[in-house]
């Protein structure tokens, strides 16, 4: 008897000591964690939204931790202990799949584009292997008053009638848009151990002479921040977000307008007669001047563009005079 | 016994099939993403299904009743309670069926990895863990033996440590926000290693001996073995969140535990290979000694590439990759599945005196080796492929689209791994309910083994 007391209760005495050590007490002690600054509760909707972003799995593919590695830059900034003060159940996720959404808010803030994605990713992305949330809206002949409907693209709309969100895909967006990284403050920076930032851009890539640039960065800068609503082919799409193709701010001598609403943003904009109402994000934040102006020229050089190039300087100097 | 044992390996088996069903269904869905439309059949809700179908019905299910069988015969003695083993196989398939509607439906505990059932239905699957603990305790408190076998300590441990695992994660006070990832890291590892681990261990300790008909090699390292794995293995649930804002000694403890580990995975492998010294002709043609082998290796590898991956300089680049999945499938898979197959061979005609024919063995043998081989290939180059893309810093995209040739191997692989699992069925329907094959001539060394 004495043996089976030993192996059986003593294993579990000692395994027991460990789960409170290595388990129960990091999960107090955590859990205490104050918010970060800025960092607020979820409102109603916005917790309605998670608990459909929960239901559906979402995290098996989508993380919500900006590791302090310089891959998980385009994300945002690394992810805080304070970040998480309202995360229950934690939606950290173990694989990446698809892109990090921790800052999906201020990263891809149109809520039309999110709702075409939600619908069907392909339709903004076309190698997008995400499943269509299509049962989380609704077909109807007429949308109904103060509804707008989602402008799909003809290849992905319904043979009949238009798209609705319904309560899921309105809540669940709600829940995606509240997904915002709150500045830190320096000092907080540093204990998150963020890397250093990007030494500044070598000069001689700042001040690239007006005949070349760097195509192959451009064309992935491109493809990874402007792609998902201007698509690749520079068209936009058709109602929802303008063409880069021939558009006249892209193609004036003037870059100005241009490096504006890449480092600050835009909405209402028209374009070719269209107004647009889904705003842009700014950029600023997230790229560097060289990278911008990298971004430009690629635009301006291609799909048939002929804007005069741009430079570094260009827009360290937009940047310097502020919105 | 012998018709509880035969129980148990049915609803595993059972399970077994659903679960990878549902698996090769995800992979086809990484090809076809608007294959299965519709809320139900979506991938965010079958993928824990496939998890927890898995882990709770198929694995759980199967170790239990064959840690019944191994404490039986170990401990030459009756089952301390019939009815308790009824009573925690219902309980077990309760839960996994309860689960299994609660996530298609929506309802899950958060997407925590292995503890995504509600809570009163974890409750469930606590209650048959304690059923079986008791059982298993009183049948080797009732043993005609002096010492303990080695086998029992694993088996016994396993299931009270893991009752404590299930207690840890359902009581809900003391895990919001960060707390709960801490927890999450704590607990997802755990379920792992100190529940299939050490059950496949004792099964391991108990069939090897039995079909070489020679002791293990030796006792004092599978002793060792026994103790280093209770103390080092609850340390390293931390490396599952590398460069998280879990604090860093957190994570730092938890690598160099990581290295710890391979003390008793190299005490536990070795013991096993030095068991089969000088005999790997038998081994080569016996399918339940080939079964164990392919088993002891799965250890050995998935726990020591485990140890690698969880080094920060590897895990920049591996981290949230789809290489994690293929060492998940080397583990649960290479390792622990195999156990479990090699242990019902090896045992389960013993207990029923039905044998399956020496084809289906085969077949099943070959057909789960090489489509684990290419899937986990698959995803091991892909996820570093992955990783590769991202530190170079091309656009998020980029990464999605290279991995589609090894998304169509990993199909090729789980579909071979899904049909090995229909012939595994039919030689479990042979051994049970069905009709006997010939005795082969592998099964008359084995005889005399018995």
């Amino acid at each position: 008897m004495n043996k089976l007391v030993l192996i059986a209760g003593g294993s579990t005495l000692v395994y027991a000591g460990l789960a409170l050590i290595m388990g129960v007490l990091p999960g107090i002690s955590l859990s205490q964690t104050p918010p970060g600054p800025g960092v607020v509760p979820l409102t109603p909707i916005q917790a309605e939204g998670r608990e459909i972003y929960v239901a559906n799995g979402c995290s098996y593919c989508h993380t919500q931790q900006v590791r302090p590695l310089a891959q998980d830059k385009p994300f945002g900034r690394p992810s805080a202990p304070g970040d998480f003060a309202y995360q229950t159940p934690e939606l950290l996720g173990s694989e990446r799949t698809g892109p990090d959404l921790a800052n999906i808010g201020a990263r891809q803030p149109s809520e039309v584009w999110q709702y075409i994605h939600l619908y069907n990713p392909r339709a903004v992305v076309p190698q997008s292997i995400m499943p269509s949330f299509d049962w989380m809206f609704d077909v109807v002949d007429v949308a109904p008053e103060g509804v707008t409907p989602v402008t799909l693209p003809k290849a992905f709309a319904p043979s009949q009638g238009v798209v609705i969100p319904g309560a899921q895909a309105k809540a669940l967006l709600a829940y995606l848009l509240s997904l915002k990284q709150t500045p830190l403050p320096e000092n907080a920076e540093a204990a998150a151990n963020t890397p250093a930032p990007p030494p500044p851009a070598p000069a001689a890539t700042a001040s690239a002479p007006a005949g070349g640039y760097d195509a192959v960065a451009g064309e992935q800068l491109f493809v990874a921040n402007c792609a998902a609503c201007h698509q690749p082919t520079g068209e936009g799409l058709p109602d929802t977000f303008p063409p880069l193709k021939g558009n006249s701010a892209v193609n004036d001598d003037d870059p100005s307008a241009q490096i504006h609403a890449v480092l600050f943003g835009l909405e209402g904009a028209t374009v070719g007669g269209t107004k647009y109402d889904s705003p842009m994000p700014p950029f600023s934040d997230m790229l560097s001047d060289a990278e911008i102006a990298n971004i430009i020229n690629y635009e301006r050089s291609s799909w048939g563009n002929h804007g005069k190039l741009t430079a570094a300087d260009d827009v360290a100097a937009m940047r310097a005079k502020g919105e | 016994m012998a018709r509880i044992f035969a129980a148990y390996t049915i609803a595993a088996t059972a399970w077994l099939l659903f679960a990878t069903f549902v698996g090769t269904l995800l992979a086809y869905k990484f090809g076809a993403p608007e294959f299965g439309p519709g809320a139900w059949l979506s991938f965010g809700r079958l993928r824990p299904i496939h998890t927890n179908a898995t882990f709770y019905g198929w694995a759980s299910i199967g170790l239990v009743g064959l840690a019944y069988y191994v404490a039986v015969r170990s401990c030459r003695t009756e089952l301390y309670s019939a009815r308790l083993a009824w009573i925690g196989l219902a309980l077990f398939n309760i839960a996994a069926i309860a689960g299994t509607i609660a996530l298609d439906l929506g309802y899950s505990a958060g997407d925590l990895e292995y503890r995504e059932w509600p809570w009163p239905i974890r409750l469930i699957f606590l209650a048959a863990l304690g059923v079986t603990a008791w059982n298993l305790v009183g049948t080797v408190a009732k043993r005609q033996t002096d010492d303990i076998y080695l086998s029992n300590w694993y088996t016994m441990g396993g299931v009270l440590w893991t009752c404590i695992i299930a207690i840890v994660a359902i009581l809900p006070w003391y895990q919001t926000g960060l707390g709960q990832v801490s927890v999450s890291g704590f607990y997802m590892h755990n379920a792992v290693g100190m529940w299939f681990t050490p059950l496949a261990l004792g099964i391991f300790y108990y069939a090897l001996p039995k079909l070489l008909n020679r002791p293990i090699y030796s006792y004092a390292l599978g002793v060792l073995a026994f103790w280093t794995n209770l103390v080092f293995y609850p340390i390293i649930g931390a490396h599952h969140f590398l460069f998280s804002p879990l604090p860093w000694w957190l994570q730092t403890t938890a690598i160099v535990f990581s290295v710890a580990m391979l003390v008793p995975v190299l005490a536990g492998s070795a013991n096993f290979l030095l068991t089969m010294r000088g005999r790997f002709g038998q081994v080569s043609h016996s399918y339940p000694l080939m079964f164990i082998f392919v088993g002891v290796v799965g250890y050995l590898v998935g726990s020591t590439q485990g140890t690698v991956e969880a080094f920060r300089s590897l895990q920049e680049v591996w981290h949230l990759t789809n290489f994690t999945v293929g060492h998940s499938h080397l583990t649960m898979y290479g390792f622990v599945s195999f156990a479990v197959w090699g242990g019902i061979y090896a045992l389960l005609p013993a207990a029923t005196g039905k044998y399956p024919g020496q084809a289906g063995l085969a077949l099943h043998f070959w057909m789960a080796l090489v489509g684990s081989f290419i899937y986990i290939i698959a995803l091991s180059i892909g996820g570093t492929v992955q990783g590769l893309d991202w530190v170079q810093g091309l656009p998020f995209i980029q990464s999605v689209v290279d991995m589609e040739p090894y998304y169509v191997w990993r199909g090729v692989g789980g579909l071979l791994m899904f049909l090995s699992h229909l012939v595994f069925a039919w030689n479990v329907w042979r051994m049970t309910l069905g009709r006997s094959a010939e005795m082969q001539p592998e099964a008359i060394t084995e005889g005399s083994a018995a």
